[in-house]
């Protein structure tokens, strides 16, 4: 990314102008919401310990929503000269008087000012657009990403490595015909690779506001090592298993239960386990939602949705009680609920889920003191103590390709990956080969079901989308193994 | 409105800047899509994207930039941006990259469309989509959806050896769903398939699925599955249908055949393949009944297109012939470096990503049987029908698929449905258990395909027809 990028006031001023565009074209009748983003990613990826694909792309995309006469359309473009947003807008007026009645509209986000109480959090001034917004980051050339790679690729130690360093750059704004006006921006590093050893996988993967908090040796040294302690698996037959997972992994429980589960359209439609107020899970277990950042971490996300509504943090199980669940305007008004700022351009179709969750680490206080880990030890730091209380089971990495079999019960299957071990009697003893699970999360997080959770949370990137989550390892008395290597 | 000059003055500034080798793809993209619950619209959407993206070759380094803007300083700027990227690439440089050859023809080429899905009224559409729900609604369905999507696209191609081309793509589809909500569980049924059929054609493809007709079966069927008795658990003979059929072809041949992932490219996040190039042209991928033909010339299929997205033109190869492994799915430099021939197989979902190995129509060519036949044929088995879920391992062996329904099969009969029906294997012991094939092809869309880091949507087309698998384990749970 290059200097010319990082701004502020430009896409304030340019959602305005869709607002008064619509106005003059279909009348003071007319409900309109534009959001407007400028989007500035970067990425360096590596394979067989070389950049095969080295890519960048930066782009401004106007959303514009239209309600008229009990009719709503939308429509998006990045063509955003005067032609371009004027065709946008009579794109978009046209096809609401051309649609059957709406009747679920939930009208607009009024004038709300933003929450300021993750603003001080950071290295950014408190400023209500910043949030700990990091302009290094925002800032960062091509061969700074590469710089990370290379000392990955080098810590490694000769093992072939493949992965990725990414930055991203958001600067966004969203007004109303309501009279609602917010701006904010943010940015992001993540860092996501393999090392690979003769058939075994081992992987290092981070999140950071602050790109210079990514440090390619330090990661590629921990795939690495993963790797090599990977070797001559065993296979052990499916069956049900004590686990620890490390918070890899757990980024994967919390994915699944965010889209699936803390999903408003989903707890509207009833087809979400969620019941707000029972009791769900574990006592010791209490998920967050935190699109502004918590503590010394920087704001992940903007600070409105694409409703305009203000995000702020959002509890959605407290000590294994079951609080809330993510909404937009639509799913709000349809559950009787008010918005908690997780409208999206797709949450009235897949519904608005939370994307920046924490699974709240324990105090490290209560965690034993453990003596150093040894050279071959592939255990994460913060897995270890949960280790060390397990006399048998599996300590899994990652999980991989994990989908719904049933969406009510949240019962997934998917594939270990990057590494799995037996542990015996506190310790690590013999790499296992991946094997395919049969289980559903909730039931695997319910009371008495979670026997320790890390005192430590990292925090990690969705090898997909935007989302990000915050992990501690967790250790679980049953997993529901189905299938192996073999079969 | 050619936009060759664009794409030219990106190419040459990239080659200004250093490169040895640049390619630029102009594309605009206008889609539309509206999804329709329990008799109402619940959201109609339409958008429109413009803008160009440069390939830049510096000694082997490859570098990408792509921007939103089509004059000719923005074009020139990319060019060279590419070109930077690419010199940052070599700070972790691998061995020489070559391309295999291929003709600088300047053409053009467009989808086969009867009924252009844009000029369809959107009352008309939406009558539809929200008509199918309805219908579905008063049959009994708990939660109606339907969905219909259109992508419009047009793409001019210039490449620094001297290709210009410029095609037009036209691809809809649509579908509807029916979900019935019990105690504790939903069943859901779809038509045609899940997520809808999609193909590289005009709303004709739309009118024939009589997605209204239709609905209400969908619904009575959910409805039967709450009752009906969990897909029984054990080795069986399994007959898929043939939408399930090509998703198992998608997911356990398609991705495993493609070059990047067997030479690694995709090891951290998509993974490998178990595919060793060494044994292509004699290692046994599956029964002597599976011919697997990797083609993008079909007509209507979704993975159909004139020229991949490095100007080769698309032509019908075969991946698997007689059950033995023969062919991948290829880029010029993957296949550069497996000591290949041919490419044809690369493709970018729009101007702001890089274009990289896809699938086109990978499927399987129709069998001797039919699904009667094959049934006729069961003394004892499960049949199972419509996507519901799947689940595949990084090196694509270890595979789990979940389907809307199932039936059990007793003495060459059609018995009772089965709820929550799944079947679990090994990629090739399951297709060299492959018995018996129909010849009832359908070429399956699958518009939802992702790959790629920034993340990409791809569109590809399986022709399949039912088929027999043998000892095959079902009915797994959690």
């Amino acid at each position: 990314m290059s200097l010319d990028i990082v701004r502020s006031g430009v896409e304030l001023e340019l959602a305005a102008r869709v607002v008064e565009l619509v106005r003059r074209q279909a009348g003071p009748s007319a409900e309109a919401e534009v959001v407007v983003r400028h989007d500035a990613e970067a990425l360096t990826r590596f394979a067989v310990s070389m950049i095969h694909q080295n890519v960048a792309d930066a782009a401004t995309t106007v959303g514009l929503r239209v309600h008229l006469d009990g009719r709503t359309a939308s429509g998006s473009t990045t063509v955003i000269d005067a032609a371009g947003l004027q065709g946008l807008v009579e794109r978009t007026i046209a096809a609401a008087r051309l649609s059957p009645p709406d009747v679920t509209w939930p009208g607009l986000t009024p004038p709300t000012p933003l929450h300021q109480s993750a603003g001080h959090h950071g290295s950014g001034t408190r400023s209500g657009l910043d949030f700990g917004f990091d302009e290094a980051t925002a800032r960062s050339t091509p061969g700074e990403r590469a710089e990370r790679v290379r000392d990955f690729v080098r810590a490694a130690g000769g093992l072939e490595t493949a992965g990725y360093c990414r930055t991203t750059y958001t600067s966004a704004a969203f007004a109303n015909s309501a009279g609602q006006a917010v701006e904010g921006r943010t940015a992001e590093a993540a860092m996501d690779g393999i090392a690979r050893d003769n058939g075994a996988d081992g992987v290092a993967r981070l999140a950071s506001g602050r790109l210079a908090d990514l440090d390619g040796a330090r990661l590629g040294a921990r795939a690495a090592a993963k790797a090599r302690a990977g070797q001559d698996p065993i296979e052990l037959a499916p069956g049900r298993y004590e686990v620890v997972l490390e918070p890899e992994a757990v980024a994967d429980v919390l994915d699944n239960l965010a889209i699936f589960g803390f999903n408003g359209k989903a707890y509207a439609q009833k087809q979400s386990f969620a019941e707000i107020g029972a009791d769900q899970f574990d006592p010791s277990v209490s998920l967050v939602d935190e699109p502004l950042g918590s503590r010394a971490e920087h704001a992940p996300g903007l600070p409105f949705d694409d409703e305009g509504t203000p995000r702020d943090w959002l509890v959605l199980v407290r000590e294994g009680v079951t609080k809330a669940v993510a909404h937009d305007r639509t799913s709000a008004a349809e559950a009787g609920a008010e918005s908690t700022g997780h409208a999206s351009g797709s949450s009235r179709t897949w519904g608005p889920f939370p994307t920046h969750l924490r699974l709240e680490a324990t105090s490290a206080a209560t965690e034993q003191v453990l003596p150093p880990a040894g050279p071959g030890d592939p255990t994460a730091e913060s897995a270890r103590p949960l280790v060390a209380h397990m006399e048998r089971g599996l300590l899994i990495t990652d999980l991989w390709y994990t989908r719904v079999l049933d969406q009510k019960t949240l019962v997934l299957t998917g594939l270990t990956r990057n590494g799995v071990w037996l542990v015996e009697n506190g310790e690590v003893t013999r790499p296992v080969s991946n094997m395919r699970f049969t289980q559903s999360y909730p039931q695997a997080l319910a009371a008495g079901q979670v026997l320790g959770i890390g005192s430590e949370t990292v925090l990690l990137p969705d090898r997909w989308s935007g989302t990000r989550y915050a992990a501690p390892a967790l250790h679980l008395a049953s997993w529901n193994v189905t299938g192996n290597a073999s079969g | 409105m050619s936009h060759f000059d664009e794409a030219s003055a990106a190419v040459q500034a990239a080659l200004d800047a250093g490169a040895r080798y640049a390619d630029c793809r102009v594309m605009l993209r206008r889609t539309e899509s509206m999804t329709a619950r329990d008799g109402d619209v619940e959201e109609l959407g339409s958008d429109e994207s413009a803008g160009l993206g440069v390939r830049a070759l510096v000694g082997s380094s490859w570098g990408f930039f792509a921007v939103p803007d089509l004059s000719d300083a923005a074009a020139r700027a990319a060019g060279r941006r590419a070109a930077e990227i690419a010199r940052a690439s070599a700070t972790v440089p691998g061995p020489p990259v070559d391309l295999v050859p291929s003709n600088a023809v300047e053409a053009s080429w467009a989808s086969e469309c009867e009924i252009d899905p844009l000029g369809v009224s959107l009352s008309a559409k939406g009558d539809l989509i929200v008509g199918a729900t309805a219908a579905a609604k008063e049959a009994g369905a708990d939660l109606a959806e339907g969905v219909y999507q259109i992508w419009d696209t047009r793409k001019w191609f210039v490449s620094s050896e001297g290709h210009r081309i410029d095609q037009h793509v036209r691809e809809c589809g649509a579908g509807v769903t029916a979900s019935a909500f019990g105690d504790g569980e939903i069943q859901r049924r779809s038509w045609p398939s899940f997520r809808g059929q999609y193909g590289t054609s005009g709303w004709e493809l739309v009118d024939s699925l009589d997605l209204i007709g239709n609905a209400p079966r969908m619904a009575e069927e959910a409805r039967a599955l709450l009752s009906a008795p969990l897909c029984p658990t054990g080795e069986t003979t399994l007959v898929l249908g043939g939408e399930q059929l090509a998703l198992q072809i998608h997911e356990s041949v398609g991705h495993a055949i493609e070059l990047d992932r067997i030479l690694g490219w995709e090891a951290a996040f998509a993974g490998t393949s178990w595919l060793d190039l060494r044994k292509l042209g004699s290692l046994r991928y599956g029964s002597e009944l599976m011919n697997i033909t990797i083609d993008p010339t079909i007509p209507g299929a979704l993975g159909s297109f004139g020229f991949d997205d490095e100007g080769t033109p698309a032509a019908k190869r075969d991946a698997v012939r007689d059950g033995v492994w023969v062919g991948v799915l290829a880029g010029r430099d993957s296949a550069a470096v497996a000591g290949l021939d041919y490419a044809g197989s690369v493709r970018s979902d729009g101007w702001a990503r890089l274009p990289m190995v896809r699938m086109t129509n990978v499927g399987l060519e129709p069998g001797p049987h039919s699904l009667d036949e094959i049934i006729a044929a069961t003394d004892d088995g499960v049949f199972m029908d419509i996507n519901r879920s799947w689940s595949i391992d990084d090196r694509r062996l270890n595979f789990q698929f979940g389907c809307e329904i199932g039936y059990e099969i007793k003495n060459g009969k059609l018995g009772r449905m089965v709820r929550n029906p799944t079947y679990t294997g090994i990629g090739p012991r399951f297709w060299q258990s492959m018995d018996m094939l129909s010849s009832e092809s359908v070429a399956w869309g699958t518009p939802n395909c992702g790959k790629g880091q920034p993340g990409q949507v791809g569109h590809t087309g399986h022709p399949a027809g039912p088929a027999r698998f043998t000892d095959v384990r079902v009915g797994v749970r959690g």
